[in-house]
């Protein structure tokens, strides 16, 4: 009869009341998303976003890394199916933790390694221990070629699609569900 | 009193002391890696003193003493012995690294709404304010009817 008079009308005290609510709940998704996504490996927040992406490799030719063969920008660019480029080296204990994966991986995916700063002897010596996943190995002795990639230490990994063109890249270790939500995925839509 | 006084400005003298110490970090911790001539190493230092370690992250890489960040300063020297300029080599970094390898953020909308946030969260919030309180005061309540009156005229009376 008289709720004209009453100052703030309920529907307007409920809409204030449920703003900071609405904010909160907002945030808290936003929250989840990002956590739940460091945990799948789908968002790395030390991650430097490779500005390389979509963009075709840069020049270079790395000599052999035994008991692999070495290759260049021009093997990449003329490759019609994609391959995993993986950055290595035989000091690196994250690298050690991916051989597994990746040797699981090879038989769906080339991989082809490059040995960074590595003596030759100890990158062989660790390919020989962890079940050689490469198809092609390569040595980057000086680092300046990956540096020309954008690479910032090791494991990294770029997933080259037709062309040489870098698609995916990924400084952080190679785990199976990466493989499954991302790569593979990607490399599948890369092939046809 | 007084005696704490003097010591908390002693305290802040030797914090100010600290905070203004001019950081005159030896850059380049081996002479070979210095280019001849000194005004081509002078820039290359100003120019590595810009870029980002990527290993330390808050580190530049003429501070840095991680192995990429000595790549990185060869790889700076070599572009300057070659005679490109500060934006040309900043240019060549920023499109391997992106701009995270810059230790001075460019003026982007990212960065620019970084910067005028407070500013606009206080706008926000003034508004708000504003339409909040404004309101209320702006409907007067109409006046009351005959029931309400002999209502509240009972109310008083009994009390």
């Amino acid at each position: 009869m008289n709720d004209t008079s009453l100052p703030p009308s309920p529907t307007r005290r409920r809409l204030l009341m449920a703003a900071p609510l609405v904010v909160a709940g907002g945030a808290g998704v936003a929250f989840w998303r990002m956590l739940s996504g460091m945990s799948r490996g789908s968002f790395d927040p030390h991650d430097i976003h490779a500005p390389a992406l979509n963009r075709p490799v840069p020049d270079f030719a790395l000599p052999d890394q035994a008991p692999g063969t070495g290759f260049s920008a021009q093997d990449l660019r003329a490759l019609k199916t994609p391959v995993l480029v993986n950055y290595f080296a035989s000091w690196c204990i994250p690298c050690v933790a991916e051989m597994p994966v990746l040797n699981v991986l090879k038989d769906r995916l080339p991989i082809w390694g490059i040995a960074y700063k590595d003596k030759p002897e100890h990158a062989l010596g660790f390919v020989q221990r962890a079940g050689n996943p490469y198809a092609r190995i390569a040595a980057d002795r000086d680092g300046l070629t990956a540096i020309d990639w954008g690479v910032s230490g090791v494991p990294e990994t770029f997933l080259i699609g037709p062309g040489g063109v870098i698609r995916w890249h990924t400084a952080s270790p190679i785990t199976e569900s990466m493989i499954a939500n991302t790569i593979m995925p990607l490399a599948d839509s890369l092939k046809s | 009193m007084t005696t704490s006084f003097l010591r908390r400005g002693w305290v802040m003298a030797l914090l100010a002391c600290l905070l203004l110490a001019p950081v005159v970090a030896i850059a380049v911790d081996d002479p070979s890696e210095m280019l001849p001539d000194p005004a081509q190493e002078q820039r290359a230092e100003a120019i590595g003193a810009q870029l980002r370690c990527l290993v330390c992250q808050n580190e530049s890489i003429e501070d840095s003493s991680a192995d990429l960040a000595r790549d990185l300063r060869h790889v700076v020297r070599e572009h300057v012995a070659k005679g490109e300029s500060n934006r040309q080599i900043m240019d060549w970094m920023v499109n391997r690294y992106g701009n995270f390898i810059r230790l001075k953020p460019p003026l982007t909308i990212g960065t620019l709404l970084l910067w005028v946030m407070p500013l606009l969260a206080l706008g926000i919030g003034i508004g708000v304010a504003w339409w909040t309180f404004r309101r209320p005061r702006a409907s007067t309540p109409p006046p009351l009817t005959d029931e309400e009156r002999r209502r509240l005229s009972d109310l008083t009376r009994t009390r």
